[in-house]
């Protein structure tokens, strides 16, 4: 293995260059916790064709210049949600931006365009892109998202009207990126805050007619981490990459329990 | 080896690690509190500013006399009272939050807690005995 190359000097000639496609830099936050004591930028100049997504540019790279590089990515398809990063300075999922969509207008003094990626912010950095979620996963248990029912149960499905499941339709479409919770900066000054991801998902059984335990769920959003930390800054919509209004979604379930009414 | 000399360490890393809820409103009529008095405040600070600082001559006017003058009405008493508490209050419950966002460590978050309040009651006491205890005739001495 050779030494440690100074920065931005991968050789990347391996990747291959298909007709058409455009040299990007892709600025990498990277961070190796057996040998970096802090993470740091490092650049790889990657041949990329418009169409292709940044998932492309990281797996070019993990499989051409360096294979420690450290990201998750099950379905690469937008919808397991294991991808979410930092690209550009905005949350997003690696598999859903297309490069066409990151070039600028024109290159600016014949550099090839930046792309920066960098893991998402609040929740902490095991390796490069890759972040430990189990803060996340844990506030999102901790509102009991599952269907809590009582008495005997139905000998069929338990039916419910079009106007009762619209008003929990947006919710029920997240899938636990943690790109809004790790956009929202009141997670990341303070990491006990239940976090937008964790109310949309109580959001969506505090208002399905079906569930009967909204209470329990709005007692324990009604705490000192709960809804009420909420500052409405919006970086929690514009992340979604499901396109879910997560602050209508926060302001819902503070409307419900300033009136006690869902 | 005894059975009971061990402690039993079980891993249970699914459990929950927050405190159950606390089953208080507070927070929420803390909130509701910081729309109401943020409101009222937008009145009551411009209106203030709007007063001592443009109306007739301004801030040129301003003297003993005017404030004696001022406080020799109740309908001012309580507007300065009311400007007094609500942005005492408003002010102190968004340092609080502020307190509770960034304070690392919970011993830090406790006395910048206590200096904010220490701070908050010394205020309010000083200022509401001023606006009840005013004295227009002090003696020239």
């Amino acid at each position: 293995m050779t030494a440690t190359v100074s920065e931005g000097a991968h050789d990347t000639s391996q990747i291959p260059a298909p007709e058409g496609s455009v040299t990007i830099t892709v600025k990498l936050l990277r961070f190796n916790p057996e040998q970096d004591s802090e993470p740091h930028w490092e650049s790889y100049d990657v041949p990329a064709l418009p169409t292709d997504r940044v998932l492309n540019l990281l797996f070019n790279i993990k499989n051409y210049v360096d294979g420690t590089l450290a990201f998750r990515r099950s379905c690469a398809h937008g919808i397991c949600g294991s991808d979410a990063m930092q690209i550009n300075g905005i949350n997003r999922l690696a598999c859903k931006v297309l490069v066409k969509d990151l070039l600028g207008k024109k290159d600016t003094a014949g550099k090839p365009p930046v792309v920066t990626v960098a893991p998402i912010k609040g929740l902490p950095t095991m390796k490069d892109l890759y972040v430990d979620m189990e803060p996340f996963f844990e506030a999102y248990r901790a509102v009991k998202p599952y269907l809590i029912a009582y008495g005997n149960e139905p000998t069929r499905e338990r039916v419910q009207s079009q106007a009762d499941r619209e008003r929990f339709d947006d919710t029920t479409k997240c899938i636990l990126c943690a790109a809004c919770t790790s956009s929202c900066p009141v997670y990341w000054a303070d990491g006990s805050y239940f976090g937008p991801a964790a109310i949309v998902n109580a959001h969506r059984f505090i208002f399905d007619s079906r569930d009967e335990g909204s209470e329990e769920r709005l007692d324990i959003l009604n705490d000192a981490e709960g809804v009420w930390r909420c500052r409405t800054t919006f970086n929690c919509t514009d992340a979604c990459p499901r396109g879910i209004q997560v602050t209508k979604a926060i302001q819902e379930v503070k409307r419900a329990l300033l009136f006690k009414r869902v | 080896m005894t059975a009971q000399s061990e402690t039993l360490a079980l891993d249970k890393p699914r459990s929950p690690r927050r405190p159950a809820a606390r089953r208080s409103n507070f927070e929420l009529y803390s909130w509701v509190f910081m729309r109401i008095s943020g409101l009222a405040l937008v009145v009551l600070v411009l209106g203030h500013l709007f007063i001592m600082n443009i109306l007739d001559g301004g801030v040129h006017r301003l003297n003993f006399a005017f404030v004696a003058g001022r406080w020799a009405s109740p309908f001012w008493q309580f507007w300065d009272l009311a400007m007094l508490w609500l942005a005492q209050l408003h002010g102190g419950n968004g340092l609080r939050t502020i307190i509770d966002d960034y304070a690392r460590r919970d011993s830090t978050r406790f006395w910048l807690k206590m200096l904010l309040y220490v701070s908050m009651v010394l205020i309010l006491f000083v200022g509401t005995l001023v606006i009840f205890t005013f004295d227009p005739d002090i003696p020239a001495s």
